[in-house]
């Protein structure tokens, strides 16, 4: 954050200590999103349209509000409408906001070749450079939540960057500006964890959300964006928002013992044929016919 | 006189060399995407982004080729009798008493084996190859062939560099007269009764 460059050290001609020196900073930020108060108007997709000037991109109808099947290059912001039918004939709506996670493991970062074309900032955002990405999408492939997306024109990968332009500047992303409600909060990660678990006990106590709680998943190490659901149990029921995400097992073997078994078979392979030559030296064909 | 047998007609050294091209390319553009500490290979030719965008193209130029080659050579290449008995014997001509091997035709057992390696592993970098170009046409629920293709697509890769290593380590240093073969097409006679004695008697009707 460009903020961070500018937190005064020491002051010259100065009486007494440096203003605000022993202030303490979180530096992770979090998007909170409360499934239970989302009444699915889409403001936060215009304004996350609007906001990041994205071209704009026909709808697709599906039978649902839903905007189309899934994020898409110049979509990064999309809910995701379900109808929940109940054990009592009754019905209710689960609309979950769904974007990039901003995970604190990102998938799409350990599966990438490209020097810098994705970053991790100490803030915890996630973000792809899009000058350095050279359109290989195994960050497809790394993702365990189906996020990045290929502009197959430009070749390039693109994603939510959580308005990091925003936050950088001290500003909230633009999908929280615009939601109407309240279910969209911002700010450090601890701050925006208490409030949802204040809100989840809120619903267990009160409603008859028994199982409501807070989806922070451990297994990618946690996330810069967390939900409140009715239902931890089922988070597969929002929109197949995984209940275990994980970076496949697959990229990591493929970043990790694969490549270095590789690497010693290749270069192995290499000291193999130079000590036979030194040992052995060329087959020669006494060649009296010549 | 020139009494040299022709071993490779001039179509099968153009075929050869353009797989030789093709095969360099996707290899170093694949070990560039393979490890960040062979990026600059990338660098080097053009750039990563230009180098994922051929190195798909390339590979199918290569594919191609490997498709001339199995339909040219697969006769030849067809494993023997005679090629087990000579591969019991290996560790003789690793150790170069050639003298002691039992006579083989055209190629010898390790060339056959590069082959046939080549071309299986072809069809899997090639089938795990599509998917890695185009992933985002698989919907998310068959996300697994993503997984698979990824692991296929190294692993093969892995296997054919070091065959490919092997070969030309052994075609250009250390059996002489082999590349002289692959580029002018001919051998002599002493090279060939060495080599590859039984395709000799055949050719030659010695």
């Amino acid at each position: 954050m460009s903020t961070g460059n500018l937190r005064i050290q020491a002051i010259s001609g100065h009486a007494g200590p440096v203003p605000g020196s022993g202030t303490q900073r979180q530096e992770q930020v979090c998007k909170l999103i409360d499934t239970t108060t989302c009444i699915g108007c889409k403001a936060c997709e215009v304004a996350c349209v609007e906001w990041n000037d994205l071209p704009f991109r026909e709808t697709v109808f599906g039978n649902t509000y839903q905007t189309m099947p899934e994020t898409a290059w110049n979509y990064w912001n999309l809910i995701k409408f379900n109808e929940r039918p109940g054990a009592d004939g009754s019905f209710m709506w689960l609309m979950r906001k769904d974007q990039c996670m901003h995970c604190a493991d990102p998938g799409c970062l350990a599966a990438c070749p490209a020097d810098n074309a994705i970053v991790q900032y100490r803030n915890g955002i996630v973000d792809f450079q899009q000058e350095y990405c050279i359109g290989c999408q195994y960050c497809v492939t790394g993702c365990p939540f189906n996020i990045p997306k290929f502009n197959s024109h430009t070749k390039k990968m693109f994603k939510c960057t959580l308005c990091t332009d925003r936050v950088s500047q001290g500003l909230e992303p633009a999908c929280i500006k615009a939601c109407p409600t309240g279910c969209l909060h911002f700010g450090t990660k601890e701050d925006m964890k208490a409030l949802g678990e204040t809100r989840a006990r809120q619903l267990r106590e009160h409603t008859a959300h028994g199982r409501a709680g807070v989806y922070d998943p451990p297994g990618v190490g946690g996330t810069g964006v967390i939900y409140v659901l009715h239902d931890m149990a089922n988070p597969e029921a929002y929109g197949g928002l995984p209940s275990n995400p994980h970076v496949p097992w697959p990229v990591r073997l493929w970043k990790g013992p694969l490549q270095w078994l590789g690497n010693l078979a290749m270069i192995g392979g290499l000291i193999g044929v130079t000590l036979h030559y030194l040992r052995f030296g060329p087959k020669k064909v006494a060649d009296h016919e010549q | 006189m020139n009494n040299n047998i022709l071993r490779y007609t001039l179509r099968e050294r153009v075929v050869h060399w353009v797989a030789a091209v093709t095969y360099c390319y996707v290899l170093l553009t694949g070990l560039a995407f393979y490890s960040p500490h062979l990026y600059w290979i990338a660098t080097l030719l053009g750039g990563a982004p230009t180098s994922r965008f051929w190195h798909p193209w390339i590979a199918v130029a290569f594919m191609a080729v490997l498709a001339w080659m199995l339909r040219a050579w697969r006769g030849d290449m067809r494993i023997t009798a005679n090629d087990r008995v000579w591969g019991k014997e290996v560790k003789r001509y690793i150790e170069n008493e050639d003298e002691s091997l039992p006579p083989i035709d055209r190629f010898n057992l390790g060339q056959k084996y590069f082959f046939w390696v080549m071309v299986f592993a072809g069809i899997v970098l090639l089938l795990s190859g599509i998917v890695l170009w185009i992933p985002e046409t698989l919907p998310w629920s068959l996300r697994d062939v993503r997984y698979a293709a990824i692991l296929l697509h190294v692993s093969s890769a892995l296997i054919t560099i070091g065959s490919f290593i092997i070969h030309v380590y052994m075609g250009t240093a250390m059996v002489r007269g082999g590349f002289t073969s692959i580029i002018r097409g001919e051998v002599s006679p002493a090279w060939a009764k060495m080599h590859h004695r039984l395709w000799y008697q055949r050719v030659t009707g010695k």
